[in-house]
Parts: C-alpha cells; sequence; structure tokens
C-alpha cells in the first residue's frame, strides 16, 4: 500500500475541478492509455490570467489528486506566476507523495507547460518516460540509466549513482545498475568492433544501410519483441524508409505505433543512421 | 479504517485460521524448546513437527512423510527447487518455464541467464493457456529442469501439469511444480502428477507467513541451498520455525477438511464475475473462464485505471488488487496480462478480486452495490470514456 498523506486522500476521493471546459482556450494533454498515465487539462485565461482549469486523468490515486491539487494552484494565477510552478510545488502542496509516484506530479507539470504552449500557439518536444522502476528511492527507469550511460559514456555504477541518483540512497538496486552498465558496456564494444556503426557521419551504402537494418532487426529489436510473445517482419529497405510487419501479439497491441516509433525507429536510429523513417505495411 | 474490511485479496495473503492460531501460541509460550536439544523440554518439540509433516504430506498426497522439507516461504521453495537441481547437474545448462510465473521463478530464471544458461520461456494464449506442443519441442538432452506454475496467482488459470509431467517422466526431465497458487484451493495428489519438486507456501491457505514447505520426491537428486546443521536432514538447515511449520500443519489439516468448501467460494466468485461481466460495457474477463482455481476472478476496466479503481474500493472497505502499472512500482502493467496479450487499456485497469472460505454472500452483494459507483465516478473523471461515448458506442445498463 502506497503511503499517502491525507491530503492525498481528500484529493483523489473528492477531486476538485473535474471535466472540461467547452470553450477552453488552452489544452495541455500528456501521457497516454497505453502508458497507464494520462491527463488532459482545460484552460481558460483571460488578460494573462488563468481564469478557470478543468482536468480529466487516466491514473492513480496519486494523479487523480495531483491533477486536482494543480488545477487549484493555478486558478487565479497570472500565466508568469503558474509558469513558475514546479512539479516539487504540487507535491509540497498534497503533503509530499510516494517516491515511486513523483511522476504525477511531473505529468502535471508538463499538462500544464503543454496547455501554456498551446495558448502561445507553440509545440513543445515530449520526454518518454519508458521502462522498468530500477532504483525505488529516487523513481528512475533502466532506459534513462541506459540513455545517460550512451550520452555521457559512463564506465561504473557510481557514475550512473552520480548522473541520475540511482543507488544513491538505499543502495539495494546496485546490484542491478551493475548489469546495466555491463550489458551497456558490451554493446559499445560490439559497436566499436564495427567501425561503419561507430563511424555514423560517414554515409552508408544502400548495400550495407540494408545489412545494418537487418542485423539490428535481428539481434536488438527482434529479441525485445519476443519477449512479449510479439515479432517483427522486414519487408523491404528503400532508401531510409524502412518497411516493417509486426506480427505475433504485436500486431494486435493498441501500442503497436508506439513500439514502432520509440523501439523500432529509435534502435534503427540508434544503429543504423539518425534520420531513418519506419513504416508499418 | 474502523469498519470492517471485505477480503477479496486471499492471493496475496490469507487471514490465519483462529484454529491455526490456537495451534501455534504454546510454541511461543511454555513450550519454546529446540527440537534438536537432547532433554525432553526441547525434544518433545519434535514430534509436533513431525505432525505437521504428516499433515503437509497428506494435503499433497505424499507417499511419505520425508518427502516434506519446511521452508520459509514459497520463493525459497522455488529457488531451492530450481538452483538445488541445476547445482547437482552441472552439466546441463538449460531451463524451461513459462512467461506467466511468479517473480519468484522468473527472475531467479533470468539470473541464471546472466550466468550464461539458457532459458526457454513458454508463451501463452489469450486465455492464459500454455503453449504445449513449444513446451514439448523444446526440450533436449540439455534441459535440467523445467519449473510451471500448477496455477497462475493473476488469472487462477490452471496449467496441466499432468500431462507435462507424464511427456517429462518419459524423457527423464526434472520437473519443479510452483503449487503456491493451487494448495488449499484445488484436490492436488503428488501420486498422480508426475512431478519430482513441488512448492506450496502457508500463507496463502490460512497459516502465517514465514512458512513453507517444498515436496522432494524420494530419490530425486538436489542439492541444498544453504548448507548448517542436520535440521530437515541437512536439506534445509536452519534452526526450525517451529510454531509456524505447527501452524502450516494445522492449516493443511483444515484446508483438506474444508476443501469441500470451495465449491461455495466458487458460487460465489461465480455471483460476483457473472454479474461484473453483465452489469459494465467497458468490462472484460482475463483468463479461461474453466480451468481455473475456484477463488479467483480477474477483469479488466477500460477506460479508468485499476490502482485507482483499488483506492476507491479501499474507501468502502473493499480489499482487491490491479496489474496496473501504478500499484506495482514498475511502469508497466502485469507480465502475465502482456504476456496473454490483454490490450494495454484493459490491462491497466484489471482488478483480481479473490476469495477464501471465510468470504460470505452479504460480502459479495455489498461489493457489486459498491463497484458500480465507484467505476461511474473513475468514468467521469477519464479522458477517454466521454470520447467513446461520443462515438455512439452504446452503454448497456
Amino acid at each position: 500500500m502506497w503511503d499517502y498523506t491525507d491530503k492525498v486522500k481528500i484529493l483523489y476521493t473528492k477531486p476538485k475541478n473535474v471535466g472540461v471546459i467547452e470553450d477552453a482556450n488552452a489544452v495541455g494533454e500528456v501521457g497516454s492509455i497505453v502508458c497507464g498515465d494520462a491527463l488532459t487539462l482545460y484552460l481558460k485565461i483571460e488578460d494573462g490570467i488563468i481564469k478557470d482549469a478543468k482536468f480529466q486523468t487516466f491514473g492513480c490515486g496519486s494523479a487523480i489528486a495531483s491533477s486536482s491539487a494543480l488545477t487549484e494552484m493555478i486558478i487565479g494565477k497570472t500565466v508568469e506566476e503558474a509558469e513558475k510552478i514546479t512539479n516539487r510545488d504540487i507535491v509540497e502542496y498534497l503533503g509530499g507523495l510516494p517516491e515511486q509516484k513523483m511522476h504525477c506530479s511531473v505529468m502535471g507539470r508538463e499538462a500544464l507547460d503543454k496547455a501554456l504552449a498551446n495558448w502561445r500557439g507553440e509545440e513543445i518536444e515530449e520526454e518518454a518516460h519508458e521502462g522498468e522502476i530500477v532504483c525505488q528511492c529516487f523513481g528512475v527507469t533502466d532506459a534513462l540509466i541506459r540513455k545517460v550511460i550512451r550520452e555521457n559514456n559512463l564506465k561504473s555504477v557510481e557514475d550512473i549513482t552520480n548522473y541520475t541518483k540511482a543507488g544513491g540512497a538505499c543502495g539495494s538496486c546496485i546490484h542491478k545498475l551493475e548489469d546495466i552498465l555491463q550489458e551497456e558496456l558490451k554493446l559499445q564494444q560490439s559497436c566499436a568492433d564495427n567501425p561503419e556503426t561507430g563511424e555514423k557521419k560517414k554515409p552508408l551504402t544502400n548495400i550495407r544501410r540494408m545489412q545494418l537494418v537487418n542485423e539490428t532487426i535481428v539481434d536488438v529489436i527482434r529479441p525485445i519483441l519476443q519477449k512479449d510473445g510479439g515479432d517483427i517482419e522486414l519487408l523491404d529497405v528503400d532508401g531510409k524508409k524502412v518497411y516493417v510487419a509486426l506480427r505475433g501479439t504485436c500486431s494486435q497491441c493498441v501500442a503497436s505505433m508506439v513500439t514502432l516509433k520509440n523501439l523500432v525507429e529509435a534502435k534503427l536510429r540508434e544503429f543504423v543512421e539518425d534520420d531513418i523513417e519506419v513504416i508499418e505495411k | 479504517m474502523n469498519k470492517k474490511t471485505v477480503y477479496l485479496d486471499n492471493n496475496a495473503t490469507t487471514m490465519v485460521a483462529p484454529e491455526v492460531v490456537e495451534a501455534m501460541l504454546p510454541f511461543y509460550t511454555e513450550r519454546y524448546g529446540n527440537p534438536s536439544s537432547m532433554h525432553d523440554f526441547g525434544g518433545r518439540v519434535e514430534k509436533d513437527i513431525e505432525w505437521a509433516r504428516h499433515e503437509v504430506a497428506q494435503l499433497l498426497g505424499a507417499e511419505h512423510d520425508y518427502e516434506i522439507v519446511f521452508t520459509s516461504c514459497g520463493t525459497e521453495g522455488d529457488n531451492f527447487a530450481i538452483s538445488g537441481v541445476l547445482s547437482y547437474f552441472p552439466n546441463k545448462r538449460h531451463i524451461i518455464t513459462t512467461r506467466v510465473e511468479h517473480p519468484a521463478v522468473l527472475n531467479l530464471c533470468k539470473q541464471y541467464e546472466r550466468e550464461g544458461y539458457r532459458v526457454t520461456y513458454i508463451p501463452v494464449d489469450r486465455q492464459g493457456n500454455l503453449d504445449l506442443d513449444m513446451l514439448f519441442d523444446s526440450v533436449s538432452e540439455d534441459t535440467a529442469i523445467v519449473s510451471v506454475m500448477h496455477a497462475n496467482n493473476e488469472t487462477g488459470v490452471i496449467h496441466p501439469v499432468e500431462k507435462i509431467g507424464a511427456f517429462l517422466r518419459e524423457r527423464g526431465v526434472l520437473f519443479h511444480i510452483d503449487g503456491v497458487q493451487a494448495a488449499g484451493k484445488i484436490p492436488i495428489n503428488v501420486a498422480n502428477i508426475p512431478c519430482d519438486l513441488y512448492t506450496i507456501s502457508g500463507h496463502k491457505f490460512h497459516a502465517p507467513k514465514g512458512v513453507g514447505a517444498l515436496y522432494i520426491r524420494r530419490g530425486t537428486r538436489i542439492r541444498p541451498i544453504l548448507y548448517g546443521g542436520h535440521q530437515e536432514r541437512g536439506r534445509r538447515p536452519g534452526t526450525e520455525n517451529v510454531a509456524g511449520i505447527v501452524g502450516m500443519g494445522k492449516a493443511a489439516e483444515l484446508a483438506r477438511k474444508f476443501l469441500p468448501e470451495e465449491e461455495r467460494v466458487k458460487k460465489l466468485r461465480d455471483k460476483l464475475e457473472n454479474e461484473i461481466l453483465a452489469r459494465f460495457p467497458n468490462v472484460s474477463l482475463n483468463g479461461a473462464k474453466e480451468q481455473r482455481v475456484p477463488n479467483t476472478t480477474n477483469v479488466g476496466f477500460e477506460y479508468i485505471e485499476g490502482e485507482a479503481i483499488l483506492l476507491y474500493l479501499n474507501e468502502m472497505g473493499i480489499a482487491a488488487s490491479s496489474g496496473s502499472a501504478c500499484s506495482s512500482g514498475s511502469l508497466e502493467p502485469s507480465h502475465v496480462l502482456r504476456a496473454m496479450g490483454v490490450p494495454f487499456t484493459s490491462a491497466h485497469g484489471s482488478i483480481r478480486f479473490s476469495l477464501s472460505r471465510y468470504n460470505t454472500e452479504e460480502e459479495i452483494d455489498y461489493t457489486l452495490k459498491v463497484l458500480p459507483e465507484v467505476v461511474d465516478r473513475l468514468l467521469e473523471i477519464s479522458p477517454y470514456w466521454d470520447n467513446e461515448r461520443k462515438c455512439g458506442r452504446e452503454i448497456k445498463v
């Protein structure tokens, strides 16, 4: 059972500002039904002041409470004031959240960013929250750890802790960090062994690109999909367009579009070329 | 919470039966002796352990009492069985298990994979039934052990262990069954199940937490995973958890006596399940309807999130569980539901109700009364439900 504060319990039992603002002039949508967490925030902004805020959420107790808290905090505030609200402020308003639930407050902050960007007519880039939580204390996922290892060329568990906080509190996950690090180092080694993948700047020949696409699908992507009972078939490679078909459980999965973009395309961009486009046939 | 809890989470743990508590109490007070001692004060306790061993042997249909080795929990039993066999046969480097096992088996197998073992994870279909052909095809000379759960903890689906066991016995491959969710719910008779090892856990059938047992068929080649004294014939050294073992013995006796009660439990489960499926348009059953333990139902609600349902039920004094990502501490929904190919949308909204012989019809009626209120409140908040309604989908009443 999560250790929710009384404030969180009150707010998820009786959330305020639930619903849709029909004539909202700022809407922010984050998460998806597939991730298990989603929030749509509706704002009515007049003369730079947030006159009204409502939300709908698909999420757990702390997601409902965080959303409710956010709307209560921003109603009556100017856009400039609202911009300064951080996820820590939402957490404070709630009297705290369990560490594993911090992402719920982050989701509130992101929805607000998106809604304000929408109001200004801007687009903002999304950050993915994927993977499995490795460090319970700080809620750090394996996906983030791997990303940070790669981007910063980390070589030790201590480095991982310094960069992500993972393993810095109770230390129970250190053996998992070690495993992830070893896997990543092995992967780097195999990339370095292959000068053509190591050197991404040099344009690939068509035949080499096809080989690399096929190798990446067989060695990297397929094993991941097969863990979930899915599979992938490479149909064609046309220039930088890669045509694939998802098989097995992937073919009926509502998340297949996500899989296609976040996994298949991301891996191909990582191992082959950074402008590969994946198309499902 | 002051109200009495309607406890529908018996696959997580069960109430310790009052008779069990009573049987255990003397071992915490006047009968604290060590069964290994030479004096009568301790030595007499040994008799109580042997009585408990006999009761557990009876529950499983074991031919000899000494085939029962007491452990600390289900996880230890699973680890003992698999690691014990692997260390006996260091040259065999292949393990077969399923994608829907408990983490006690799955994570152990993953660790062996890291150490260089080959592990085959047998998939399941949409109803949670194992791909037996693949299991049979995967067996090779190199296979040290096959580990399959008797009943799944999340869906209650029962796997055909008799059939698997018969096939493996012919080929001389050792077979471990994780029977943690089967004991006390369905009759178990290892005389008719060709298995070599069978794990159970006390607290799943009204014994206390902290005690379990591994059935090791006579002659099975296995090494201990703990080394120490002579307790449990050296197979599981360490001073016995006497009170726990006695409690498990009593619980095993009661489980056999009350096995016919499971028919009543099944009726309650069916009532709950059928009315939920009939009442809500956005719900579906996870797992095969037949071939299930009588106490478990797992339903997936669409457009609403499982942990939120649990918390709202909790407010109303009802305890259940969910396979949603939020309630698991990871960001992904249950590995069992994913293996079955349940869409993420309803996996996130999955709820498991698991009953016991202590549940009453009033409790089920109360749950059926409260659930629609909870679901409606959450649909109200949901950003997806509205869209669906606008799309013109009909709502059954």
